[in-house]
C-alpha cells in the first residue's frame, strides 16, 4: 500500500464519524469504538488522542496540546497521533475535514 | 476439558445476532435459515427479547444485530431496539427494506436504532426481483436507501453474490455509492442449508470470483475513507479456511426466534448436538457451560490434520458446520482447506456445478 497517497496530513481535521459511538464498556474496563460490525477497544493512547480530535483542530494541533499536557516530546506524539487516526480513518472510524 | 483449556480462553462475546423471526417476505435461495422454518407462535414475546437483551448487555455483549428472517414484520420491533438503547448496545438492524416506510423509520430512531443494513439481492431490478421472488422488491429497496439516509442513518448496503450476479460487481459498487452507504458487505453464498440446496444454480465459476476480488480490491483503495467494503470470501475456491466466527463459542452467539442460544446461526445444521434455550437457562450459563459452546472452542477438539498443523490458531480448523455438511463429521478439517482429504472433491464439485445450466431455484418458503 506504500503507493497510497496519505489519507491524513498534519493539516486534517478529522472527528469521529457521526454514526461511531464512543462509550465505556464495564466488563472489559476498557472505552470501545462502536461502528457497524466493527468494534475497537481503545488502548490509553487512543483514548487521549480522541479525547482532543474534533472543535476543528487538526493533526498539527492535537498533537501541540498533547505534547503541552503530557510534557513530551512532539516528534513521538506527531508520529502517534499520525499513526492511530490513521489507523481509525482506513476502518471508517473518522471523518476528516 | 480437564485442564482448562477451554475455560481460560473463555472470553466475553461481543456481538448477538437476534434471529426475531423467521417470517419474511422474500424467498431467497440461499436463506441463512434453517430448512424447517419457525412459526409465529413458537416465537419469543417481547419481553422475553428485552430480558435476553439486558442478560446480553451484562455478559459483555457491545453489538445487537436484529435480523431474521424480516425483523420488521415484528410489530414490537421498536421496543426491543429500545431496549438495546437502554442496555447500552449498539443495535443495527438486518433488513430487507421492503416492509418499511418513513414513519416506522421514524420509530425505530426514536427508539434509539443505531444502524440500518439493506440487502440488495442485485444491481438491477430483474435480478434482484427474481432471487427474491419478490416483484417490485428493488425498486422498494432503492427508495427505502434514500429514506434511511434522510433520516440521519448510517446505511450498510448488503450483497450476497453468486453465479447470477457476480459479473455486475462493478455495478454493485457504484450502487452503494449512490445510495450514500456507509459501508459495502459483498457477500459469497455460504453453502448451508437452503444454499446448499440451490448451490448448483449458484456456484460461480473461479474466473468470476478472481474478477470480482480484483474488482473489490481496486474499488477499496479507490474510495478508502468514504466507502468501507467488507468482502466474505468464496469458501470452494480457497485455499485456506476461514477462520469461521472468529472463532466456535469465541465472539458471538445467535439466538433463534424461539430462543435457542447457538454458537453461530447454522449450528443447528450439525445434528446430534442439543441446542439450549434462552427459555430454559441464562445467557451466562449457557455461554460459560453449555456442550454446544464448549464443543469446539479452542483447538483439543481437533483431529489430524488440524490437529498438529502451524496454522490451527489462525482459522481453528475452519467452519464446522460446513465440515459437517459435506463430510459428516464435525470435527472434520473444513474441506475449503487445501490440506483437507475431501478438498478436491469440493473444488471439482465447485467447477462442475460453476459450468451447469440455467438456474432453477428452489425457493426457501
Amino acid at each position: 500500500m506504500q503507493q497510497d497517497a496519505p489519507l491524513l496530513t498534519e493539516e486534517s481535521r478529522p472527528k469521529l464519524a457521526s454514526f461511531v459511538r464512543m462509550q465505556r464498556d464495564e466488563v472489559r474496563e476498557s472505552w470501545v469504538l462502536q461502528a457497524p460490525e466493527r468494534i475497537l477497544i481503545l488502548d490509553e493512547t487512543g483514548k487521549a488522542i480522541l479525547d482532543r480530535c474534533g472543535e476543528g483542530r487538526s493533526l498539527a494541533e492535537i498533537t501541540q496540546v498533547l505534547a503541552a499536557e503530557y510534557d513530551a516530546p512532539p516528534g513521538e506524539i506527531a508520529e502517534d497521533v499520525m499513526a492511530v487516526l490513521t489507523l481509525l480513518a482506513e476502518r471508517g472510524f473518522l471523518e476528516v475535514d | 476439558m480437564a485442564d482448562g483449556s477451554a475455560a481460560s480462553a473463555l472470553r466475553p462475546p461481543i456481538a448477538m445476532l437476534a434471529e426475531l423471526t423467521h417470517r419474511c417476505p422474500l424467498q431467497c435461495p440461499y436463506c441463512s435459515n434453517p430448512l424447517d422454518l419457525q412459526r409465529r407462535s413458537e416465537e419469543l414475546s417481547t419481553e422475553e427479547w428485552c430480558n435476553v437483551i439486558r442478560q446480553a448487555a451484562a455478559l459483555g455483549v457491545m453489538q445487537i444485530h436484529l435480523s431474521g428472517g424480516e425483523p420488521t414484520a415484528r410489530p414490537d420491533l421498536a421496543e426491543i431496539v429500545a431496549a438495546a438503547q437502554a442496555a447500552g448496545l449498539y443495535s443495527n438492524l438486518i433488513t430487507s427494506g421492503v416492509m418499511l416506510d418513513e414513519a416506522k423509520l421514524a420509530t425505530l430512531k426514536a427508539a434509539g436504532l443505531d444502524h440500518v443494513q439493506i440487502s440488495f439481492q442485485d444491481s438491477r431490478a430483474a435480478g434482484g426481483d427474481l432471487i427474491g421472488n419478490f416483484k417490485g422488491g428493488h425498486e422498494k429497496k432503492l427508495a427505502v436507501s434514500k429514506l434511511v439516509r434522510e433520516a440521519g442513518l448510517p446505511l450498510t448496503v448488503n450483497v450476497v453474490v453468486h453465479r447470477q450476479n457476480l459479473d455486475r460487481i462493478e455495478e454493485i459498487i457504484d450502487l452503494a455509492l449512490a445510495l450514500d452507504a456507509h459501508r459495502l458487505e459483498v457477500a459469497h453464498v455460504q453453502y448451508y442449508g437452503w444454499a446448499l440446496t440451490n448451490r448448483a444454480s449458484l456456484m460461480p465459476s473461479r474466473a468470476q470470483v478472481d474478477h470480482a476480488t480484483e474488482v473489490v480490491e481496486a474499488a477499496r483503495k479507490e474510495y478508502r475513507g468514504r466507502l468501507a467494503i467488507d468482502y466474505v470470501v468464496p469458501d470452494y475456491y480457497a485455499r485456506y479456511p476461514k477462520k469461521c466466527m472468529d472463532g466456535w463459542g469465541s465472539q458471538y452467539f445467535a439466538v433463534t426466534p424461539r430462543g435457542r442460544m447457538l454458537p453461530c446461526h447454522a449450528a443447528e445444521t450439525i445434528t446430534g448436538l442439543e441446542f439450549p434455550s434462552v427459555r430454559e437457562g441464562s445467557l451466562a450459563e449457557i455461554w460459560a457451560s453449555a456442550e454446544i459452546f464448549n464443543r469446539f472452542r479452542g483447538t483439543d477438539w481437533m483431529a489430524e490434520p488440524c490437529r498438529s498443523c502451524e496454522h490451527r490458531e489462525r482459522d481453528l480448523g475452519g467452519c464446522r458446520c460446513q465440515a459437517f455438511a459435506l463430510t459428516g463429521d464435525a470435527t472434520a478439517t473444513d474441506p475449503a482447506c487445501s490440506l483437507s482429504p475431501h478438498h478436491a472433491v469440493m473444488l471439482a464439485t465447485a467447477q462442475a456445478e460453476a459450468d451447469s445450466g440455467d438456474p432453477d431455484y428452489i425457493y426457501r418458503r
